[in-house]
């Protein structure tokens, strides 16, 4: 097998891995969503169709507090809309358009994002995002359809350690891009701030806030007219 | 009409969360070419990466815990330190919790 195929399965094979700690966690959303009151089909085309947890789950906790389906839908808006800064770092790195492009997005999630950013080619790129936004779409599907339908009966994610293993996951993604030049401190200061804010806000919120850093760091810390990191630009303004 | 609405909601919410990713996904190059967003651009995975940590390892339900997720990114980071391969930081980090939480 050659270097290339090596590491081609590698990128497959973390993708798969991820997938399966993510989307094990369907079980507690299916079994939350229907404990708050939706039923199984309306809790499926949740994961079908918004399909980014943190939304969904912000979603069902909007109904199970008495509130009404459009502010659940607005809970949601908030949470989805950091998928927005996400497609910004994504769309020239997998370089689709068009229909390809339009569908690619629906696998726009934390995961798949954090799977394909710190590939060195697009081929990388593209492979990574795929691998794990498809094992993650499946198996969110599959475990919120059985947690929708047999409740609690298979146990807490947390009694095998999922919750550990989704954390240990994207610090293993972040690990490599704390050595690039300048990225240490705004990762500091997105956790600090994400830790503030944990007791005051609903889930999400603090993930929003450390997006909020990073557009604020970026900006003030960009010297006007400086090029774009690494490449030699022609200023055209 | 209750089930309506909240069909409603659902499809509502489906669509909108769908609109974001494809509004991001959808940005022209000659904005995302400009320094400042460039810059942005880089750092929000970072960003981002570094809060999901913190609240995979640290969240309560609206407090900070230390449970047996501690011992787990304990793991991950020496794990990582020692350069083993992702899925052995994933799936270690879980075996280590469960572990953890069977003899707590």
């Amino acid at each position: 097998m050659t270097a290339e195929a090596r590491q081609r399965r590698r990128i497959v094979a973390d993708g798969l891995g991820v997938g399966l700690a993510t989307g094990a966690y369907g079980l507690s959303f299916g079994a939350i969503s229907v404990a708050s009151g939706l039923d199984v089909a309306q809790t499926c085309a949740l994961s079908l169709l918004v399909f980014t947890g943190a939304s969904q789950f912000a979603f069902v906790g909007a109904i199970a507090a008495g509130g009404s389906p459009l502010s659940a839908a607005a809970a949601a808006f908030l949470l989805g809309s950091r998928n927005a800064l996400y497609g910004i770092r994504l769309a020239p790195l997998l370089g689709w358009r068009g229909l390809r492009r339009t569908a690619a997005a629906h696998l726009v999630i934390d995961e798949s994002t954090a799977m394909s950013v710190l590939r060195s080619t697009r081929d990388e790129a593209r492979l990574g995002f795929l691998s794990t936004g498809l094992a993650v779409f499946a198996l969110w599907n599959l475990a919120t359809l059985i947690g929708a339908v047999v409740g609690n009966q298979l146990g807490d994610p947390r009694d095998y350690g999922l919750d550990a293993a989704v954390g240990a996951a994207f610090l293993a993604l972040l690990w490599p891009r704390l050595r690039e030049p300048g990225t240490a401190i705004p990762a500091a200061v997105s956790a600090v701030a994400a830790a503030t804010l944990v007791p005051y806000s609903g889930p999400g919120v603090p993930i929003l806030a450390a997006g909020v850093v990073a557009v604020v760091i970026g900006l003030v810390t960009t010297p006007p007219g400086a090029p774009k990191d690494g490449d030699p630009v022609v200023e055209t303004q | 009409m209750e089930t309506t609405t909240l069909w409603t909601g659902i499809l509502l919410a489906a669509l909108g969360c769908w609109l974001f990713k494809v509004v991001g996904m959808s940005v022209p190059k000659q904005v995302l070419e400009r320094p400042a967003v460039s810059r942005v651009a880089n750092l929000i995975p970072v960003a981002l990466l570094a809060a999901l940590v913190v609240v995979q390892v640290f969240a309560g339900d609206r407090e900070l815990v230390l449970d047996a997720r501690v011992l787990a990114a304990v793991y991950a980071v020496i794990a990582l330190i020692l350069r083993a391969p992702f899925l052995v930081v994933v799936f270690g980090a879980a075996g280590v919790a469960a572990a953890a939480r069977l003899v707590s």
